[in-house]
């Protein structure tokens, strides 16, 4: 197929829809509006819908009873929005029910700005929602890497009968690029047949819960929903090494924030630095193993954001106290730029020296 | 002889969580009789709300989903969307409905959801132990209102049936009580037709029923049902807000 | 007017001597039997004479646990 230029958003909605996606609830917010409208536009085409919910809250909620009755089905947002919505998400993972969310993040805390940013890494990692709860969480890169994953979402999503965030900034759903719209591998998935759609008289009626009120319950759903997590540490772990041959220092960097991290490392091999780049695409699972890649060369490690620093906290876990972690970040809507990255690495190389 | 009552296959066999006296046990046989009698038991999807009826979908005999705190009305229309020719309803308590839920119940009627709402009130917050609800009345003792529901710190009761007869999506809006047998008898006509609105694609449908709290009110089972009558009825009347008929 | 003959029954174990039903009965038939407690622990609801009894199912109707089955026949 032939590739098509096509913003951020609209490429996620049209993959949503492509895999799989009929039903869309959402709320709006700046910037990820076009994909809302996007599905507002075309979902009805697909024989499904796509609803206006009043509130975030509410969005999710509708997104809860639609995977109950055993729908493929997406919200999207951004940061705020993703803040109100963790009630809901909370539900749904503990109700153990499919769903893609998409959060298109920008500027925080509170009402921020509207400029992209990464600093929802914890919210989408950690979640604000209450329990031991974990999200399968995609960090494109590119508008491509974007459709793949979101094309690949709803059968991860069905296959473990969980929630599975696809997180984007504001860049690369505002941004314009050539996408092609791939056959996405499909998972072997099992019938729905948890799902409330009428007994017909024929069966015992299907609950869809996250109430445990025995503790012995509760807790034996708890150790079942870990076991299912680990299975996704095991199988879902996905990054991409870059440049790490005879690395001086390795930088750790996602979704846009890559991209630019990649200029900054062509621009200091012409002055003869060796830097290499672990760029992960699951932000949960995180990509521990990648960092067994970093060679013997590697002085130090830098985590380079857009946010005062919150994977870094992922990379002190996965670099197990071996080399020295810096932080380089530009946050608020503010983008690093490929000289104040070059800038970061040369201070840290000559305090390594 | 012939029998004349008996136990609904609507509900399940499971015996109730609920105290004695409480009137969520009648009101749940009449929804399980509306929905073996409208012949939709089958094809039904119920959502269960949180507070004392978060266990309703243990009760009802048909496939249920269990919401957040008042959302059970965002949850119906994710069920809806989905399943249009299917009969979806919300059962829920003032707590979850008038209070943390507000939004969701007005905007369900907006949209005009082809959903029904059984909404349960009994003037207090029973599941958490007696706390004032919006629909507590002026004067009524709760946990957190110990001097008495006060209008200037905490405004007057909320009339739910009648703000969302305002809304042209709610296409039947009734309030009955279950306080004698003949206003059951009422209460289940009521709920038939909520059902039926629902399944006519007519549009969204509200059954408020008038409802005790005898553990929290303090009172008998007996006497709760005179308090609901000297008290609630006066305040919150009786009778039918909307119709389709009226809805243009 | 034909007068109208009832049987009720109760399912004993599943009342909870709120004693609404004892409220409804035109007949005054119903009653909570003080000897006895149910497994719930309740005194349940009971029938002494239920030659009396018309069958109105008021009681099941007042009933929140679904303890009552009623039966009527009409006398010609």
């Amino acid at each position: 197929m032939a590739k098509i230029l096509m913003k951020g958003n609209e490429a996620i909605a049209a993959a949503a829809i492509k895999g799989g996606c009929k039903y869309f609830f959402g709320y709006p917010i700046t910037p990820q509006n076009e994909l809302p409208e996007y599905m507002a536009r075309e979902l009805h085409k697909t024989g499904g819908c796509f609803v206006q919910a009043e509130s975030e809250v509410a969005a999710i909620n509708m997104v809860y009873g639609a995977a109950g009755a055993g729908a493929r089905v997406m919200t999207s947002s951004s940061s705020p929005g993703i803040a109100l919505k963790q009630e809901g998400i909370s539900y749904i993972a503990g109700a153990e029910l499919p769903c893609v969310i998409v959060n298109i993040s920008r500027g925080g805390p509170g009402l921020g700005g509207i400029q992209p940013a990464q600093s929802d890494y914890f919210q989408n990692t950690r979640g604000g929602g209450n329990g031991d709860y974990r999200l399968l969480v995609y960090a494109p890169a590119t508008l491509q890497e974007a459709v793949d994953l979101t094309m690949e979402a709803f059968d991860a999503a069905d296959f473990y009968r969980n929630p599975v965030v696809i997180s984007a900034d504001g860049m690369i759903g505002q941004m314009m690029e050539p996408i092609e719209f791939k056959e996405a591998p499909k998972r072997e998935l099992l019938p729905k047949d948890w799902a409330t759609i009428g007994t017909k008289g024929q069966r015992e009626p299907n609950i869809i819960n996250s109430l445990a009120l025995d503790p012995a319950e509760l807790e034996k759903h708890n150790i079942h929903l870990k076991e299912k997590y680990d299975l996704m540490e095991k199988n879902e772990v996905r990054y991409e090494l870059y440049n790490m041959e005879n690395a001086e220092l390795v930088i750790v960097a996602y979704g846009t924030t890559s991209r630019i991290v990649k200029n900054a490392i062509a621009a200091m091999k012409e002055e003869g630095i060796h830097v290499g780049l672990i760029r992960p695409i699951t932000l949960w699972p995180f990509p521990m193993k990648a960092f067994d890649a970093i060679p013997e060369t590697t002085k130090a490690l830098l985590s380079v954001e857009m946010s005062m620093g919150q994977m870094i906290d992922d990379v002190k876990i996965a670099n197990e106290g071996k080399l020295p972690v810096h932080f380089y970040g530009r946050s608020g809507g503010m983008i690093p730029t490929p000289d104040g990255i070059v800038e970061s690495v040369k201070k840290v190389l000559g305090g390594e020296k | 002889m012939s029998v004349v009552f008996q136990r609904t296959n609507g509900l399940t066999q499971k015996s109730t969580h609920y105290c004695p006296g409480c009137t969520h046990g009648i009101i749940h046989r009449l929804v399980g009789e509306v929905l073996e009698e409208l012949g939709v038991l089958g094809e039904a999807i119920g959502i269960a709300p949180v507070g004392c009826s978060v266990l309703a979908y243990d009760y009802f005999n048909c496939d249920m989903q269990e919401a957040a705190h008042g959302r059970a009305p965002a949850v119906a229309t994710g069920v809806k969307r989905v399943y249009k020719d299917k009969t979806v309803f919300t059962y829920q308590g003032d707590g979850d409905l008038a209070s943390i839920g507000a939004a969701e119940i007005v905007h369900a009627a907006h949209r005009g959801e082809k959903i029904t709402t059984i909404f349960v009130n009994n003037a207090i917050y029973g599941m958490t132990g007696g706390q004032m609800a919006p629909t507590t009345l002026i004067g009524q003792k709760a946990t957190t209102a110990p001097f008495g529901r006060d209008q200037a710190h905490s405004g007057m009761p909320l009339k739910v049936s009648e703000m969302l007869a305002t809304i042209d999506g709610a296409v039947f809006v009734e309030r009955v009580s279950v306080n004698t047998p003949a206003n059951i008898r009422k209460a289940k006509k009521a709920i038939k037709k909520a059902f039926e609105v629902q399944i006519e694609g007519k549009g969204f449908g509200i059954v408020e029923v008038l409802s005790t709290c005898p553990t929290n009110w303090g009172l008998s089972p007996i006497e709760a049902l005179k308090w609901l009558e000297e008290n609630m009825m006066p305040y919150y009347p009786l009778g039918n807000f909307r119709t389709p008929e009226e809805v243009k | 007017m034909a007068k109208a003959k009832g049987k009720v029954a109760f399912k004993e174990d599943l009342c909870k001597g709120c004693e609404l039903c004892t409220t409804v009965c035109p007949v005054k038939i119903v009653k909570m039997d003080r000897t006895r407690i149910n497994i719930k622990g309740y005194h349940p609801a009971t029938v002494d004479e239920m030659n009396k009894c018309i069958g109105c199912g008021n009681c099941a109707t007042m009933c929140p646990d679904l303890v009552i089955t009623v039966e009527r026949e009409m006398e010609k």
